[in-house]
């Protein structure tokens, strides 16, 4: 039984599932995003995600544990930050490492992509190393929850109303606010008639 | 050995068919463009996932 074995064996023995890790976690260092299938990048994730965390000490012993997991890949010469950093680790350490400094964890992003895999469909994804602010995810994810309160409140009023004709323009309306997210609060608005507003201010 | 003594009816070949199915595909609508999207997958015509967050590459107009 497999009960509570962790991980995916993702179809290798345990030296090549090694290698391809090390191989996707320096492709990510070195791209900030890469696509793979979902199972990948979700076993990815942890490992990379480890990796930044260690990073994020600056020690020479947590650089000699990053080299220990990751191997120093040089950079190729056709990469814009070839010349810039001696190799994947030390771009790590001196360029990725230092955004994350006040970030508890969660580094890189899965989000999945309508596009199946040619040959076997399998499932895809991109995996992206995370590029806001701390300060900008927290203020993100008060209004989200801001919005989804709005939301409720405003299908209790207007329950009975068909919907046909508003689902389209909340869309449109999220469109809008997604382009103005530098005004959280003007677009927190509970009202339709303001958003609507702000729409024409926009256009 | 055993072996099946009736040959199976076109009525109860028929009952047994009667669960099997096809399920459509769960769609929803893109927040941004509106076209339809598979739900928890980023827009492939615009390239968000929700209110936010360009992905991969944004072809345009």
């Amino acid at each position: 039984m497999r009960h509570r074995k962790r991980g995916r064996k993702l179809g290798r023995n345990p030296a090549h599932r090694k290698a391809m890790l090390r191989n996707m976690a320096n492709s990510l260092f070195l791209h900030g995003r890469i696509v793979t299938t979902v199972a990948k990048a979700k076993e990815l994730r942890p490992f990379a995600e480890r990796l930044i965390t260690l990073a994020r000490r600056g020690t020479v012993h947590a650089r000699r544990l990053v080299i220990a997991r990751l191997g120093k890949q040089p950079i190729p010469p056709d990469h814009p930050d070839h010349g810039r950093y001696r190799n994947i680790v030390h771009k790590l350490f001196a360029e990725i490492a230092p955004r994350y400094i006040d970030r508890p964890g969660g580094y890189t992003r899965i989000i999945k992509i309508a596009k199946r895999r040619l040959g076997d469909a399998g499932e895809l994804a991109m995996i992206a190393l995370v590029e806001e602010s701390i300060a900008e995810s927290r203020e993100r994810n008060a209004n989200r929850r801001g919005r989804r309160r709005a939301a409720e409140a405003e299908a209790e009023v207007e329950a009975p109303e068909p919907q046909g004709e508003q689902t389209e323009e909340g869309a449109e309306t999220a469109a809008v606010q997604a382009e103005s997210r530098e005004k959280p609060a003007a677009t927190e608005s509970p009202s339709e008639a303001a958003e609507e507003g702000e729409k024409e201010k926009k256009g | 050995m055993a072996v099946p003594k009736r040959r199976t009816s076109r009525s109860k070949q028929g009952k047994r068919r009667s669960h099997l199915r096809m399920t459509p595909p769960n769609v929803d609508f893109c927040r941004r463009c509106s076209r339809p999207v598979p739900s928890h997958r980023a827009c492939p015509h615009c390239g968000y996932y929700g209110d936010r967050k360009v992905l991969p590459v944004e072809e345009k107009e």
